[in-house]
């Protein structure tokens, strides 16, 4: 009895996220577009997966559906064994546009998702703090959002997302609109913050290297309609840094995934 | 420190003269209004001084002077009351009435498509064009005053604040769903603050056009009021009276937007704004 119990939690502590012949169609005015076809992708507990394609191939709209803000047109994605019905705490998101609540303070918008949940007023602010602590910015949790750099405003964006203690981060792009150097420099306090805070990472990015340093998988989806054409694992151990980026293996492997995503891309051109 | 000097002394005399910082850049914007206004008058002296034109249009001195006699005889007091009272009242009902209506309209598809295509009818007409028939169904006291520049303030306000409701960043509603944000936690802390700046800026059109209707309601009949004051003078040909009223719309004018400025200032100071 106990033994199948412990079973039943290895099972669904194993996969966080199934997705089964997920297909999502958008019915357009000049006729269907098909954004995904047949997507079947599991993701295990505390898994880094990054995901890759050119621009169209339905990234987004899977990140979407994952996070319950859209809705797909057949299949299935089911978090922790439970079907998705719509959006929920238990499932972060950290959006390319920062969205931060510009009338908010960088304190007051890590707290909003607190608040939402019903934590008391000591409660929210201390762990609030925690979190902007986590990624740099505790000297700035009075400041509002105009008045930091988009390095900064995308740290705030992870803390709020991280604050809530979401089981599965969802990604879009998120270092998509910072200069090259404070790019690096957030990946490696995502990978910091991914190894003591433990979570499901979904991250979605165009750029390769990015996906390699990040991920443990890297899924390569096809040119629309979007498809999971490849999955190629990154087994280059963790902590990573910027020094892996010059390592043998992980040029290799970049520049295998690069050919495959670039192929996409001129399919995309056709 | 002193190398940083000379340099920057350099780069002032280089800029001074050609090209960059002109002499009128460092020049504070307050104190630039200050002279704006003192230039103003003094032409409006220069201009008035000839004898065709000041028959017409009396210097700021003959206006000075109607302001005090008119100041010690509290006429002046009693009509600028009654007027800033008719504004205010009007104003404050038609923002009362826009907000939930723009919010409604900006919230429910059904509501928007029923009240929309009223709104925009009513907003092509004149409000002063509803002055006889709000005089036939109120009379001519404070009731169709307040009633002719709650319409004319509440039509522009609803439209401006519905603009904004429209407008709130969809990317941000998205935040707060995946933060576990019901309906109602999105309109109070998403919506809301989110429209805060457009109402600010449908204040100050509301108040605009009450201010400007208010004019037209007091010239159409009205036993007191800055427009009433007007209409009176300009038949017995008391100019100064007449420029009195007019200076005078234009600076309670002036002053409320200024107020309004001052609050945007203050509520909205997190949004992020082209600088100069």
């Amino acid at each position: 009895m106990a033994g199948s119990q412990e079973k039943l939690r290895e099972n669904i502590v194993n996969n966080r996220i199934e997705i089964k012949n997920l297909s999502k169609i958008y019915q357009a005015r000049t006729g269907q577009l098909v954004a995904l076809q047949d997507v079947n992708l599991d993701i295990a507990d505390n898994e880094f997966v990054c995901v890759v394609g050119p621009s169209g191939c339905g990234k987004t709209t899977l990140l979407n559906i994952i996070a319950g803000l859209e809705k797909q047109t057949e299949g299935s994605v089911l978090v922790d064994g439970k079907p998705i019905n719509g959006p929920g705490r238990e499932r972060g998101v950290v959006f390319q546009q920062y969205a931060l609540f510009p009338w908010k303070t960088v304190l007051k918008n890590v707290e909003f998702g607190l608040k939402l949940k019903g934590l008391g007023k000591q409660e929210r602010q201390e762990k609030a703090e925690r979190y902007l602590e986590l990624v740099g910015l505790k000297d700035f949790a009075h400041a509002y959002p105009k008045e930091l750099s988009g390095g900064m405003r995308q740290r705030v964006a992870i803390a709020r997302a991280y604050a809530v203690e979401p089981e599965v981060l969802l990604m879009d792009e998120p270092f998509g609109a910072v200069d090259a150097q404070t790019r690096s420099q957030l990946q490696e306090e995502l990978l910091q913050t991914w190894q003591t805070e433990k979570r499901t990472c979904f991250f979605i990015t165009h750029d390769v290297e990015e996906a390699v340093i990040l991920a443990q998988r890297v899924i390569i989806m096809s040119a629309r309609p979007g498809r999971v054409k490849e999955i190629i694992p990154v087994d280059i151990p963790y902590p990573r840094d910027q020094a892996t980026k010059l390592s043998s293996e992980f040029v290799e492997i970049k520049n295998e995934i690069w050919s495959k995503v670039y192929r996409e891309y001129l399919e995309v051109k056709k | 420190m002193a190398v940083n000097q000379s340099v920057s002394k350099r780069r002032n005399a280089g800029n001074s003269g050609q090209e960059g910082v002109k002499f009128w850049d460092k020049i504070d914007a307050r104190v630039m209004t200050v002279i704006s206004f003192i230039v103003g008058i003094l032409f409006w002296a220069g201009i008035s001084s000839f004898p065709q034109v000041g028959a017409v249009l009396v210097g700021p001195g003959k206006v000075a002077q109607a302001f005090v006699s008119e100041l010690q005889s509290g006429s002046l007091y009693s009509n600028i009351s009654i007027s800033l009272f008719r504004v205010l009242c009007g104003f404050a009902l038609g923002l009362v009435a826009a907000i939930p209506v723009a919010f409604l309209m900006g919230w429910y598809g059904l509501f928007r498509n029923i009240v929309e295509p009223w709104i925009q009818f009513f907003r092509t007409i004149p409000p002063i064009a509803l002055i006889p028939l709000v005089i036939v169904a109120f009379g001519v006291g404070e009731g169709a005053k307040v009633t002719v520049i709650f319409v004319a303030s509440f039509l522009v306000m609803v439209i401006t604040i519905y603009q904004g409701v429209r407008n709130v960043d969809p990317t941000l509603i998205k935040a707060a769903k995946v933060l576990g944000a019901t309906d109602k936690d999105i309109f109070f802390e998403v919506v809301v603050p989110a429209s805060f700046p457009y109402i600010l800026v449908g204040v100050r059109l509301g108040l605009a056009s009450a201010l400007t209707t208010l004019v037209a309601a007091e010239l159409t009949g009205a036993s007191a009021g800055l427009g009433d004051m007007i209409e009176e003078a300009s038949i017995y040909f008391r100019m100064d009276l007449v420029l009195l009223g007019i200076v005078l719309i234009g600076i309670i004018g002036f002053v409320l937007d200024r107020g309004v400025l001052f609050l945007e200032r203050k509520l909205t100071g997190w949004q992020e704004v082209r600088k100069n």
